[in-house]
């Protein structure tokens, strides 16, 4: 995946931010969201490890080794910020206090069911917080490639790979278009870039209703 | 006598028994008490360990060592990944594991803390870590039934301890310290610095000193 394709993902994505929200990224492509909030876009990212206020990564210099966000990557913490430990971090976002978890996925399902923590086979063994974040948070949105490396869809009748959770995802950002789960169906809302229907139907293996918006 | 005693990181360990369950603290290391885990590490030879942590330490690092001494015969977790050690002895079956959602994992811990033997949460409903646990609808949402968890053990870090056991955490370093220290028969905290009673404001206590039972000083 080039970095254009992450960035123009990142980019459509932080549009669906709202001032004020409370946002808590994954890792990867949500990550880059902060680059693209405007000024006029303020929102609080909360880190599951126990800080809302997430600020800028700081300069080498000035890293404090006891603040970290969910990456274990070093983090500022914004002036306001507020610290709690992981117990409460979590009845936070159970409780439905956190309004957007951004996240990135393996699979997406035309139910909205997201499938991001487990491949078969894989030297992986962790799911951290993804279940319980997309089980929360009031809007999930996903931010992935429209196809794996191998150019399998992704966008899937059914997920195949283990489920983090069932009919959970509220918007799937990809590099191609914008879908949206309206009713329980899974709507392509709109297209990027130079992008044509034909693009994604290719892409896409589940099915999906249309409903263009707008042209970006 | 003090309630709670100011002992050495290797008279704190020592308390630590063959096939004993240990709560660690930590987020990554970030948080880990890695005075104590040294200690266990060196001067303990307390075997067939249960460890519930987050992580299991990171290659060579923390639990990591523990790991590499094969004292470890079961882990319960969020996210091995972070040790590929940790990974391939799970996926190998040199230790049993447990793997559970992050929220569920701390809740679980405040809730044996709490005497509470288990609570229903919506999160991992229908996914293969709710295999062989009991669903049932409440609100007509599927509910996973989670049990409350308690340890022998639990050995935690605070940056600040008072005489009596008092706490108080710095920043992302609180994370799972705070819920592991109710949830202990034996509760060992290592802190950065241990000031006399009154050294931290009461408003600022986050872990009151009834639930500390030795306080070794360790690691600022």
């Amino acid at each position: 995946m080039t970095d254009d394709v992450r960035a123009r993902i990142a980019d459509r994505a932080a549009q669906e931010l709202r001032a004020g929200d409370v946002v808590n990224l994954g890792i990867g492509i949500p990550n880059l969201i902060p680059g693209f909030l405007g000024p006029e876009t303020e929102v609080y990212l909360h880190t599951e490890n126990g800080l809302l206020g997430v600020g800028p990564r700081p300069d080498p210099n000035e890293v404090d080794p006891d603040l970290i966000d969910a990456a274990k990557l070093p983090v500022t913490a914004l002036p306001g910020a507020a610290y709690f430990d992981s117990a409460d971090s979590f009845a936070m976002i159970r409780g439905g206090h956190v309004d957007v978890a951004v996240l990135g996925a393996l699979q997406v399902s035309a139910g909205g069911d997201i499938a991001n923590w487990a491949v078969p086979g894989r030297d992986v063994l962790g799911v951290g917080g993804a279940m319980d974040l997309v089980v929360g948070a009031r809007t999930v949105i996903v931010t992935m490639t429209a196809t794996s490396s191998s150019g399998e869809p992704k966008l899937v009748p059914e997920c195949t790979l283990p489920l983090t959770a069932r009919g959970v995802a509220d918007v799937v950002v990809t590099e191609l278009g914008v879908f949206r789960l309206m009713d329980g169906v899974l709507t392509l809302t709109e297209l990027l870039g130079d992008t044509e229907l034909e693009d994604v139907a290719a892409a896409v293996s589940a099915a999906y209703e249309i409903a263009l918006e707008a042209r970006v | 006598m003090a309630r709670t005693q100011i002992v050495s990181a290797e008279e704190a360990v020592d308390r630590i028994r063959d096939g004993d369950t240990i709560m660690v603290g930590g987020f990554g290391l970030v948080g880990a008490p890695l005075t104590l885990i040294d200690a266990l590490v060196e001067s303990s030879d307390a075997r067939d360990l249960t460890v519930i942590s987050n992580n299991v330490g990171e290659q060579g690092r923390g639990l990591g060592l523990l790991l590499r001494q094969g004292r470890i015969r079961k882990a319960i977790a969020s996210y091995f990944t972070s040790n590929p050690e940790a990974v391939q002895a799970a996926n190998e079956g040199q230790i049993e594991h447990e793997l559970l959602p992050q929220g569920t994992f701390a809740e679980a811990i405040r809730a044996g803390g709490a005497g509470l033997g288990g609570f229903y949460t919506p999160v991992a409903a229908g996914t293969l870590l709710a295999e062989g646990k009991e669903e049932r609808l409440l609100d007509g949402v599927p509910h996973v039934l989670e049990r409350g968890l308690r340890a022998d053990v639990a050995l935690v870090y605070a940056s600040r301890a008072d005489v009596l056991g008092n706490l108080w955490y710095r920043k992302t370093a609180r994370n799972f310290n705070p819920a592991m220290a109710t949830a202990a028969e034996l509760v060992i905290a290592e802190a950065g610095e241990i000031g006399p009673a009154g050294s931290i404001d009461g408003e600022a206590v986050v872990t009151p000193h009834l639930y500390v039972d030795l306080l070794v000083e360790g690691r600022r």
